[in-house]
């Protein structure tokens, strides 16, 4: 299980990385994306992993679950929502103004043009 | 309750920071969304509350007592806990003093009319600013982190525009990307000492043997990253320049105090909790920082001499400072601490009141082109071209202002460093380049002028005050230089001695009621 997890979450990290060295705004976003799941699932397994366990002490139980690394994904996955939401809303604003969506910018301010940015 | 009426009283008001912001910017967003006369007036006085509750928290930490709340009356580690020290009570009072210059400065300008919700926004912001100065929670660093990060993108696009936005979306990837790495870093740090609370943490890294060290070491160089991030540190800057330039100038001024944020977190970590006397840091942090700080130093003042316009100037005069700083917390003994403090305060009152300055020149431009171009003389050249040259001053670090104190101090402190010469020289010569930098910058700007005449422009009072007030602060830090690195170097040493910090939150003294 160990093996499976942590390979889904470097998988997920390079795909991001990759994603987000990405010339346009669009393959950029879902980079982003793709690492904010990766981060939430190396989170979840900050407490070690484990299988049908209670996350709470019940006196009855002997062992249980970390609970706090789950409330901590919880927290990141509500932050990470809103933040993408931000940034989809600022590129599209961006591309609505400047006709272009290259997520770089030129000194003097004229976009570049579209033909050399395709990537 | 009881507590509170009764008790010393002045603990409870450690919180008021936090609690005023959000409840001011709610209110604002809610009621006063369309009245923008109302808005301004909440804004001016919350302000100058929270100046005055940040005032009376400096005052009572002065004596020295770190006081530790425990929100919801939970006991450390199991809760979180907001930590008075002089070190936190200094950085939100010097918030407190820069946010209320800048929004009489908006005010005045008219910036916070050019587009919606500038107000509440600024209180959402300075909230995140005050939860990350107090928090004593690493997790909740990270929250107050996304707190301020997100209040910042809406006050960076204010007003909007092509360029700007396209700035925005720059400077949001890049600080997402920090966020991510902030996390993974508190991933590993809780999955090898299993706490977040940064005394608790404290006790566990420093009792960690040195052989099985490997995941903590990678855990606290992550962290140091994604501060350097924040604190722009080559090669970790890119995101600081064309967001600092296209931001609104009031807006870049307020910025003056985030990249002091992620300095504060280094200083506030990495001798709390990863120290270079920890076992297990042994040799890791220390090099590394001492280089990246004076590349960032020589980066920072080739920028301000290479720049082509004054908001980048600004920008990068904003790097070089950030270098100086570094270089003095890199050293890492009490008196390097109390020198970088003074500079911290110094260079982020000069670093504001020069954004001021180049949005002055702006204002007084056709189409707010601030490019080093002769162009048509503006009005009030003369008093411009005055604040200019007393901000230029301060943020080279020319005498007579405290930049100048600020340097010469973190000089002294590096004498017993290893790299004393080769930090001597980086900071000397880099000044040199930068002092070259703003005087060419300057006598473009102010003195070479095309032959078209001159457009007068009503010019409102407030800005000039506000931005003299900022320059005014600096005055008085360095005639009062004694007084100020007095109350410094107790802040450092109080810094230093982690134990006193650990007691205070995981031990404090129960009163019996």
């Amino acid at each position: 299980m160990e093996y499976l997890f942590s390979s889904a979450v470097g998988l997920l990290t390079a795909a991001g990385v990759y994603l987000v060295l990405r010339r346009r705004t669009f393959p950029v976003i879902l980079g982003l994306s793709l690492l904010t799941y990766a981060v939430n699932l190396f989170l979840f397994a900050s407490g070690r992993l484990a299988l049908n366990l209670p996350p709470v002490w019940i006196s009855a139980e002997t062992a249980y679950t970390d609970p706090l690394p789950q409330a901590l994904v919880l927290t990141a996955i509500v932050i990470s929502f809103g933040m993408t939401a931000v940034i989809v809303m600022m590129a599209l604003g961006s591309f609505l103004s400047s006709k272009t969506d290259r997520i770089d910018m030129d000194e003097t301010g004229t976009p570049p043009s579209d033909d050399e940015g395709r990537a | 309750m009881i507590g509170f009426l009764t008790g010393p009283g002045l603990d409870h008001w450690i919180i008021a920071p936090l609690v005023i912001t959000p409840l001011m910017g709610a209110i604002m967003i809610l009621a006063m969304r369309n009245h923008l006369e109302l808005a301004r007036i909440f804004s001016v006085a919350t302000v100058s509350v929270l100046l005055l509750v940040a005032l009376s928290l400096l005052w009572s930490s002065a004596g020295g007592a770190i006081v530790s709340y425990e929100l919801g009356n939970w006991p450390a580690p199991f809760g979180i806990v907001l930590v008075l020290d002089r070190l936190s009570a200094l950085m939100v009072a010097l918030t407190a003093f820069l946010a209320l210059a800048v929004v009489l400065y908006a005010i005045g300008s008219g910036w916070d009319a050019r587009g919606r919700h500038f107000h509440a926004l600024l209180q959402f912001q300075l909230m995140g600013i005050f939860g990350a100065f107090l928090t004593g929670d690493v997790f909740n660093l990270f929250v107050f982190f996304e707190v301020l990060l997100i209040a910042s993108y809406g006050l960076m696009i204010h007003a909007g525009g092509t360029r700007r936005l396209q700035a925005g979306v720059q400077y949001v990837v890049y600080n997402l990307l920090g966020s991510t790495l902030f996390l993974f870093a508190l991933g590993t740090i809780y999955a090898v000492t299993g706490t977040l609370n940064m005394a608790d943490l404290a006790e566990r890294v420093a009792a960690m043997p040195p052989e099985s060290s490997a995941l903590i070491r990678v855990a606290a160089v992550l962290i140091l990253g994604v501060f350097a991030v924040k604190a722009a540190l080559v090669p970790l800057h890119f995101w600081l320049p064309a967001a600092y330039a296209e931001a609104p100038g009031v807006v870049a001024a307020l910025f003056a105090i985030m990249t002091k944020v992620g300095a504060y977190a280094i200083l506030r970590v990495h001798t709390l909790i990863f120290g270079p006397d920890v076992p297990v840091m042994a040799g890791l942090i220390t090099p590394a920082l001492n280089w990246l700080a004076l590349l960032t130093l020589v980066v920072g003042n080739l920028g301000i001499l290479g720049a082509r316009s004054l908001g980048r100037l600004a920008a990068f005069a904003a790097i070089a400072s950030m270098g100086t700083i570094l270089t003095g917390i890199g050293l890492f003994t009490p008196q390097a601490t109390a020198a970088t403090l003074y500079y911290m305060v110094h260079s982020t009152l000069a670093g504001a009141a020069l954004f001021l300055v180049v949005d002055l020149v702006r204002a007084r431009r056709v189409a707010e082109d601030d490019r080093l171009i002769a162009q048509a003389p503006m009005a009030q050249n003369g008093l411009i071209a005055a604040l200019y040259f007393a901000s230029a001053i301060a943020m080279a670090g020319m005498p007579p202002l405290s930049g100048f104190l600020g340097k010469l101090l973190i000089m002294d402190s590096a004498r017993a460093d290893a790299l004393v010469w080769v930090i001597w020289a980086v900071i000397l010569i880099t000044s040199l380049i930068g002092v070259v930098g703003f005087a060419r910058a300057g006598s473009l700007t102010f003195w070479k002028r095309t032959e078209v005449p001159v457009v007068e422009t009503p010019a409102p009072g407030l800005p000039i005050l506000a931005t003299g007030g900022l320059l005014a602060a600096i005055v008085v830090m360095t005639i009062f230089a004694g007084p100020v690195t007095g109350f410094l170097s107790a802040t450092a040493a109080q810094l230093h001695d982690t134990d006193a910090y650990i007691g205070a939150v995981l031990r404090p003294e129960r009163d019996a009621s």
